[in-house]
This record gives structure tokens, sequence and C-alpha cells, in this order.
């Protein structure tokens, strides 16, 4: 403590704040430029496929019984080695999650068995009525990478017949 | 007759191009502060409306302009309508003064670069800057009792540091030995009176910023704890003009201070080219403006008890001396015709400057040992 103190902080506070100038700021121009989210962020749902395009979802509602929001609605129907939506015996033909509802806790994540649903990266959901805050399978389920990979296929019978995958080695 | 026709539409261009340009400076002042003050807080700022964001003010004027206008149920409401253009006219009406360069010759005639040359002009600057006082006070009676509070807070902040402004006034028109500000301007013409009066000019800026409700004693319109003051009321295109007051008041009181204590419009070259003047009066109102947005970004707002006790225990003694030794100072020079005397008063200004903040150390230290 000298006897100038009181005017020396003054200038030091001023030092302070004009050297913050030159740094570079912080801001994101944010539609153009866009933060990666964390790897761990729980954004809007994604329906998953296996690799040969098949649906991971089997319609067992488990996401909608844990869902704690009640956001969730699914009705399954009935697969054939003709029309073949998801490995099993059904599938989710009606896929509903109303993003107004929806916390993002990630419960249907978490009570998946076959880890159809998952909460991806996309965090820009801005809707102009309530109805389009209600997304259907279409808009949730991931896309394909080739045409012929399209759901319904038809398959070879006796091939999908088991609805849960077997885990071979569970690490996670 | 013909030179009288001339001479009117030589001062109506010259009116409004000050006019004009306190507008648009007004609201490119509020997009240059926003852009330092973001710059200074590592943001970037307004940068989205037009290139860097200079279409920014555009925009805020539209939004103000079609926002709704609220007159209170029971407010006066012909002085609730007349307030905000009392505060306005005052901010515009003191640039008229301000000269901005000397003169150049056009068009077979001399044309001078200022609107008026008043040979008291220090004073016509202080009695305009009290007129706006009034403004603020009927804003504040018109309409409710918290805006009431907020205008008799912030017109008494405004008188107690009008005398400390008036004071460095003084010191000025001491060093200059004239009223006008075209004789103050020449006057510095070898030393800006900065370095003469380095505390004076120091006195000048901290009643300067009370004087504007700037930060940190900006107390009339403190946004977050006293619901902004004497404006509270007001909405759309007359709280607008509020606004516009305070940002060309900044402008103005800039130049003023410029003219006072830094040379004005004086520079390189503008002896032989004159329209270099009020470049070099743009730079430094640039530099005393971003100074102001500087001491915002960085300091806190001060107490109300202690910007009061501040301006009357300290302000007003500390320029009293001033305005003493430089008086002192000029006598002695021309009394015994020694220019030590004249140098001296930089020096003994800077020792009561330095004396008084050991006083305030110590009323602050004795502050902190009551509280312990």
């Amino acid at each position: 403590m000298s006897v100038l103190d009181p005017v020396v902080e003054l200038i030091r506070g001023l030092i302070t704040s004009g050297k913050m100038i030159f740094e570079k700021p912080v801001t994101f121009q944010y539609p153009e430029e866009k933060r990666e989210v964390r790897p761990r962020f729980r954004g809007r749902h994604v329906l998953k496929r296996y690799d040969n395009g098949l649906e991971k979802c089997i319609g067992c509602s488990l996401c909608a019984a844990a869902c704690p929001a009640d956001a969730i609605f699914v009705e399954a129907s009935e697969n054939t080695d003709e029309k073949r939506f998801s490995p099993g015996e059904r599938y989710a033909s009606t896929y509903e999650i109303n993003m107004l509802r929806c916390i993002y806790c990630g419960y249907c994540e978490d009570a998946c068995p076959t880890e159809a649903i998952v909460l991806g990266d996309n965090y820009e959901l801005s809707f102009f009525d309530r109805r389009s805050a209600i997304y259907t399978k279409e808009t949730l389920l991931e896309p394909v990478r080739t045409e012929n990979m399209l759901t319904p296929q038809k398959v070879e019978p006796k091939v999908y017949t088991r609805s849960v995958p077997e885990m071979k080695d569970p690490q996670d | 007759m013909i030179s009288d026709w001339t001479l009117w539409l030589e001062w109506f261009i010259k009116a409004l191009v000050v006019t004009l340009a306190l507008l648009t400076g007004f609201a490119y002042l509020t997009w240059y502060e926003r852009r330092a003050l973001a710059r200074i807080q590592t943001r970037i700022g307004p940068n989205r409306a037009g290139p860097q964001g200079l279409l920014q003010p555009i925009a805020d004027a539209v939004k103000l302009i079609f926002k709704e206008e609220l007159t209170p149920g029971k407010a006066d409401r012909i002085i609730f309508f007349w307030a905000p253009i009392i505060t306005l006219v005052p901010s515009i009406i003191m640039a008229a003064i301000i000269p901005w360069g000397t003169s150049f010759t056009a068009f077979g005639r001399t044309i001078t670069l200022y609107v008026a040359d008043i040979n008291v002009g220090v004073l016509y600057l202080m009695s305009i800057a009290s007129i706006a006082v009034y403004g603020i006070v009927l804003a504040g009676w018109s309409s409710s009792k918290y805006a009431m509070l907020g205008g008799l807070r912030s017109s008494a902040q405004m008188i107690s540091y009008e005398l400390s402004l008036g004071l460095s006034f003084a010191t000025s028109i001491i060093l200059a030995n004239s009223m006008r500000l075209l004789d103050i301007i020449d006057a510095q013409k070898s030393l800006w009176f900065v370095v003469v009066q380095p505390v004076g000019a120091l006195i000048f800026w901290i009643a300067t910023l009370a004087e504007v409700n700037r930060a940190p004693f900006d107390m009339p319109e403190a946004e977050q704890e006293l619901t902004a003051g004497y404006h509270s009321e007001y909405s759309g295109m007359k709280f607008a003009l509020f606004f516009m007051a305070e940002y060309q008041k900044m402008i103005v009181i800039c130049a003023i201070a410029a003219t006072l204590y830094f040379g004005g419009f004086l520079g390189p070259f503008v002896d032989k080219y004159p329209l270099l003047g009020p470049v070099y009066l743009f730079i430094k109102v640039v530099v005393l403006l971003f100074a102001m947005i500087w001491v915002r970004a960085t300091w806190p707002r001060i107490r109300y008890d202690r910007l009061m006790s501040f301006g009357w225990k300290i302000m007003l003694p500390l320029s009293l001396a001033i305005i003493f030794i430089t008086a002192t100072g000029i006598v002695l020079q021309d009394v015994f015709n020694n220019d030590l005397y004249f140098w001296a008063i930089p020096v003994v200004s800077t020792l009561a400057g330095l004396f008084t903040v050991a006083i305030v150390y110590r009323e602050l230290r004795r502050k902190a040992y009551e509280r312990a």
C-alpha cells in the first residue's frame, strides 16, 4: 500500500482492460461458423440403421416407457421377408418424438436394446407451429448411403430371425 | 443586399452541416461505443447489419421509431412532451460555437469554419450546458415518482459537478487570457494547455464524465440497479431523443475538451491548409471518445454518496486550488518577467493533485480501519 494507490489502482485497471483490445475475440460467428459439440452432447435424436440398411429399431416401445416426459410414441407392425424393415418380428411403423416435450435426458438411448435411438449433435431445432414440433420417423431416421439400402427390403428367408443383435463382448 | 443574402446562406449551410454531423455522429457513436466495448470484452460487437455493422444505427433508429410510445396516465402531458426536446436542443446548439478551423477562401469570399464566433464563448457553453439540466428535471417531474427520484438524483449530480467543470473552464480562460474559443486555440499554438495544466485537464475530464452521465458517474441511468432514472417512463422516439441528447453531449463535450486543453483544430500544416482543421478536431474527438468508452469498460459505478462527497470535498477544492495556482503563476510571470514562474504552474498543480490523492488515500485508510 502506498499513498498513490487510489490513482495507481485506477490506472492499472485501465491498462488491464486496454490490453484486452489486442486479444482475439472469443465470438463464434454462429450461422457461418459452428462450434463442435462435445462428444457426449445430447442433441436431436437419430434412428440408426445397420450397415446393410435395415433399421435398428424393432418397435419395442422401451424408449417410450423410459421417457420421463412422455414425448415418444411408437407403433409396431409385423415384418415379413418380402417387406423387411428391421431384423426380427416387428418394426416401428410409426415413430414420433414431440420435441416440445423432450427434455434431452437420454433415457431412451439407455433403454434401447438395439442401440437404435441415439441423441445426435443437431441442436438447431426450430419450428413455427406445434404440429411441426412432432418429428416423425422420416425425419429421425438416418439417411441411407445408396439407393438399394432403403427399407423395406426383400431378403432371403430365415436370415434375420433375431431382433436383438448378438453382443459379442459388451464393453460399454 | 446580395452579400447579405449569401451570408445567410453560408450560415444556414454551416448550421446544417453541424447539425447533420452531430446527428450522424450520434448514430455512429453508438456503433463505435458498442464495437469498442465489445473488443475490450474480447467480443466482436455488432457486425451483421451492413459491412462491419455500419448499418446497425439505422436498424436501431427504425426500431425506436416504430416502437409504441406510452404516456403515463397521470403524467403532465405538456411537460412530458417537451422534456426530451429541452434536453436535446442544448446538446445541438452547444456545438455552434466550436471552431473546427480558421477560414478558407472559396467562391471569392472568406468562409469561416465555425457557425458563430462569440467573444464570451465559454460563458455560452456553460449556460447552455446548464439548460440541459432542466430537461432532465422536467422529464422526471412529469412522469412518475420513480422517475422523479431519478431526475432529482441526476440534477443534483449535474449541478455539483458543474462547479468543477466551470472552474476548469476558467483555468483555460486564465491561461488564454480570453473567453473567445478561437483565442483559446490560438494561445495553444506553441503548447497545449494539457501540458501547462495537466491537473486542470484531468478535473475537466472527470467533471465532464459526471456532466454527461457517463460511467463511472452514470447514476442517472444506472440500468442495472436504479431502473434508468429520469427516463424510465419514456419509450419509443421520446426515449430516443434522450439517448440522442446524451450521445451528442458526449461528442460536443469531447470537442470542447479538445478545444480547451488539446489545441482544438491545431495540428501540423493546419496554417497552410485550413481544411485540415476539421480532420484534426475529428481525430482528437475520436480519441477522447475512446477514452470515455475505455473508462466505461473498466471502472465500476461509484456509490451515490461517494459521488457527492467526491464532487464537493475533493473536486471543488482541488479545482479552486488549480485556479489559484494558475492565476498566481501567470501574474508572477508578468510581474517578474520570468518564465520560471510559468513553468511552476504544471509542477505545483501536479503536487497539489498528488496531495489530494494522498488525502483520498488517508480517508480510505481511515474508513477501512473503522470498518475493521
